[in-house]
């Protein structure tokens, strides 16, 4: 009894957001999507948890969370990063942006985030905002028309606001 | 009541201002913002409700994506139907005190044809419009997304209610099935047959999905009608779901369109609220139910099974197919999976009537298309024509012409153009004249795919583009058949070896036997279709392959490893500037003398020729 609730406590808001989706193993990819949203990314223990909660495997809620590309199982930086590498963005040059803004911040293809947990930067394949190629996406805004340099004051820019 | 609400609001004043995800980007909700302010200010009478009587108020709103994305942020003026581009808050000013007070067009904010340097007023005088018939994106651009009054007011959900009241499912499958209406996601599949053998499945629970996951790089087209007109997609759902007698409806949207779920999720709220899904305005027991889901980033879940696994709350993994989703699909009943394009395209065949969609397009693909044309064209944006339109029309009429690297015309840079995403092919000079429509594009190898038209001019390299999209089908591809999970990814390791130089005669050979095994091998859309961007530039740009791997060069000056970077003896003047700006001090010369570059520590940087004033460096 006392760990049921130290646990219900721990993961209040986990079981909101299962409770919002009737605890039905079919919800398991909006469910996910939702404690993505809270945690910025999917911790161990809360997959676990979901998975005991609606009755399935841990396996199946692992699965899952594994083969969607959206889902993390690592923290994520505070600003996702994310260049369009789609086909209209690559043609027009996306991954010398690529490359300046990893080494701007001293990121890799494996290791994705900043040490101080302020920026990831990933690659997607394609943001539906071809006209604008080639496309960098921070947080939720879309910058079209980039170019490494601009891309890069733009992060200067953030980091400048972050110090403040 | 719907021309007549045409005729009132054409006479009316009228602001509309892109709210797509492109004008977004570039500041359009701040010119709307503005607009407000300006026309406060300027002490006009503001509204920003849709209201039925004339109160003499200037409405101003947002629409949804106009397809020119890259002239944004677009902000139309009616009744005089001016259209300026590149608007910032800094112009909203001008506009008010000239266009909307005194009647002036605004010069300086209209769109120059690239071609003939013309001021464009409208979009009639457009190029970019000007050739094209807008079916599916006739609204988007006209109608506020967010307001279901205004969908209604133009005739709205009443092509769904006539589905519902005067026809049964059997005359709606007939009628949509003598429209000759195809699929509209890629296998071009009749969308009449596809319902019918849902609907005659005995089973007292069906479902009908809209495939809005467009996964495919380039392709944009559903994302501006789920953004543009997203009550005209639930439209299509309903004719759907009468057709086959569903009462489930599901909206699939990928998760990179967030706009997209927001507006498909409030439309789908919206009529809710307003009883469009009620037994009292569809004149059944039956209460119909649509819920929007958002993908979460897998590519292979645009493929039908795959996307009911998904839904289930499973890894997005394909089933074989028979039996088919019309049998047994979500949750083992009969499903109907359609493409967003496609059921937009079935209300205005329950409303107008299949001879009218018959009398557009060729005779075995009848109706519009939208492509995405993007890539190397002075226009890039969305593009909706009859199928059967040559591709030289499309490349070179609506998108003004092929552009070189710095983005200025190219009467002679037209190389290929890629069709149909990683599914897809490429099509060279020879098929300018070919009539894009399903079936001239499979006798040549290509397919109509989602519809993405990726333009690349003379200095891109083919064999890079066949590896971007080998690397991107080996990401994507969902692991379950060998032939696709290994073969994808040793397809990617030939091509690598062939741009690295490492490749002989063999690896072309052994890379269209690898590629044919592939398609043979694999369950669903995607495994079948990942070699055709290889197969496809093999075919038609051999050359370029054997210029890799027999001579070892890369005439595009893309593949880094082939390059092989000279200085010219007779332009180098001896200034050192190369000298200086190489990293790794592989360029040595007397001053005033002629440079060399060392070839063994030469890292092909290209930093010499960049520094170069007199272009002497060649090959990099």
């Amino acid at each position: 009894m006392g760990t049921a609730v130290t646990s219900a406590q721990k993961f209040e808001r986990v079981c909101e957001i299962l409770e919002q989706n009737q605890k039905k193993p079919a919800r398991l990819v909006p469910i996910l999507q939702a404690i993505q949203d809270e945690y910025r990314y999917l911790p161990e223990e809360v997959l676990i948890f979901v998975a005991t909660s609606l009755g399935v495997p841990p396996a199946r809620v692992f699965g899952v969370a594994t083969f969607y590309a959206h889902f993390a199982l690592e923290p994520k930086g505070k600003y996702v990063v994310r260049l369009c590498d789609g086909t209209a963005c690559h043609v027009k040059q996306s991954i010398p942006i690529l490359e300046a803004v990893r080494k701007h911040l001293g990121v890799t293809e494996q290791c994705r985030t900043t040490e101080d947990q302020l920026f990831t930067v990933e690659t997607v394949a394609c943001l539906g905002a071809c006209g604008l190629a080639p496309v960098v996406v921070i947080g939720e805004d879309v910058h079209g028309q980039m170019t490494p340099e601009r891309a890069i004051e733009l992060i200067d820019e953030i980091k400048r606001k972050e110090v403040q | 009541m719907t021309a007549q609400f045409a005729k009132e609001a054409a006479k009316k004043r009228r602001v509309i201002i892109c709210a797509g995800t492109g004008c977004m980007a570039n500041g359009s909700l701040k010119v709307y913002g503005e607009f407000e302010r300006q026309m406060t200010e300027a002490g006009l009478n503001v509204a920003l409700e849709l209201r039925a009587e004339d109160d003499g108020s200037i409405r101003v709103s947002q629409s949804g994506c106009q397809g020119f994305c890259q002239m944004g942020p677009l902000v139309t003026v009616l009744p005089e139907n001016i259209l300026y581009c590149k608007v910032t808050s800094a112009d909203v000013e001008e506009i008010v005190k000239r266009t909307l007070i005194h009647g002036e067009v605004v010069d300086r904010l209209l769109y120059v044809d690239p071609a003939t340097h013309k001021h464009c007023t409208g979009i009639e005088q457009n190029p970019f419009y000007q050739q094209q018939q807008r079916f599916v994106l006739r609204e988007c651009g006209i109608i506020d997304p967010e307001d279901i009054r205004e969908y209604i007011l133009q005739g709205g959900y009443s092509a769904a209610r006539k589905a519902f009241l005067e026809m049964s499912p059997e005359e709606v499958c007939k009628t949509v099935l003598e429209s000759g209406l195809r699929g509209r996601g890629g296998g071009g599949f009749p969308t009449g047959r596809k319902w019918d053998a849902a609907r005659v499945q005995n089973s007292a629970k069906k479902y009908v999905i809209c495939n809005g996951d467009e996964g495919d790089p380039g392709a944009f087209m559903n994302r501006s009608v789920m953004e543009g007109n997203p009550h005209s997609v639930i439209e299509g759902l309903m004719i759907a779901a009468r057709a086959i007698g569903a009462d489930e409806m599901f909206v699939y949207v990928r998760a990179e369109y967030p706009l997209a779920v927001k507006r498909m999720r409030k439309a789908a709220a919206d009529a809710e609220r307003e009883g469009i899904f009620s037994g009292n305005f569809i004149g059944t027991g039956m209460k119909l139910r649509c819920e929007v889901m958002e993908g979460a980033g897998a590519f292979v879940c645009g493929e039908e099974t795959s996307m009911i696994a998904s839904i289930e709350g499973k890894r997005g993994m394909p089933m074989p197919k028979p039996p088919f989703p019309a049998q047994k699909g979500l949750w083992g009943k009969p499903t109907v999976i359609n493409n967003v394009e496609t059921l937009v395209h079935a209300v205005r065949i329950i409303k107008e009537g299949p001879e009218a969609f018959r009398s557009i397009g060729t005779k075995t693909s009848p109706g519009t298309k939208t492509f995405a044309l993007t890539g190397h064209v002075a226009n890039t944006g969305l593009v909706e024509v009859p199928f059967g339109t040559t591709l030289r029309d499309v490349v070179l009429k609506i998108g003004g012409g092929v552009t070189a690297d710095n983005g200025k015309i190219d009467k002679n840079g037209f190389k290929a153009v890629q069709i149909g995403g990683p599914s897809g092919g490429c099509l060279t000079k020879e098929h300018l004249e070919l009539p894009l429509d399903f079936d001239s594009l499979k006798t040549v190898g290509a397919m109509v795919g989602s519809g993405g038209l990726v333009v690349m001019n003379q200095r891109t390299c083919m064999v890079n583009v066949a590896r971007f999209f080998m690397e991107f089908t080996q990401r994507e591809s969902c692991g379950k058949c060998v032939l696709c999970r290994e073969g994808t990814r040793q397809l990617l390791a030939l091509l690598d070896d062939v741009i690295e130089g490492r490749a002989d005669e063999n690896t072309l050979k052994l890379m269209q036997t690898l590629g044919h095994a592939v398609q043979i091998g694999s369950l669903c859309g995607l495994g079948k279709t990942a070699p055709n961007p290889v197969l496809s530039t093999l075919r038609h740009f051999r050359e370029e392959y054997e210029d890799h791997v027999l001579r070892k060069i890369c005439k595009c000056g893309k593949c880094k490893q082939l390059l092989r970077p000279e200085i010219n003896q007779e332009k180098c003047k001896g200034c050192g500037l190369c000298m200086k700006a190489c990293p790794t001090g592989a360029i040595a010369g007397e001053k005033k003398q002629p440079h060399k570059i060392n070839a063994e520590l030469c890292i092909k940087c290209g930093a010499c020729a960049k520094a170069c004033n007199l272009s002497a460096v060649e090959g990099v």
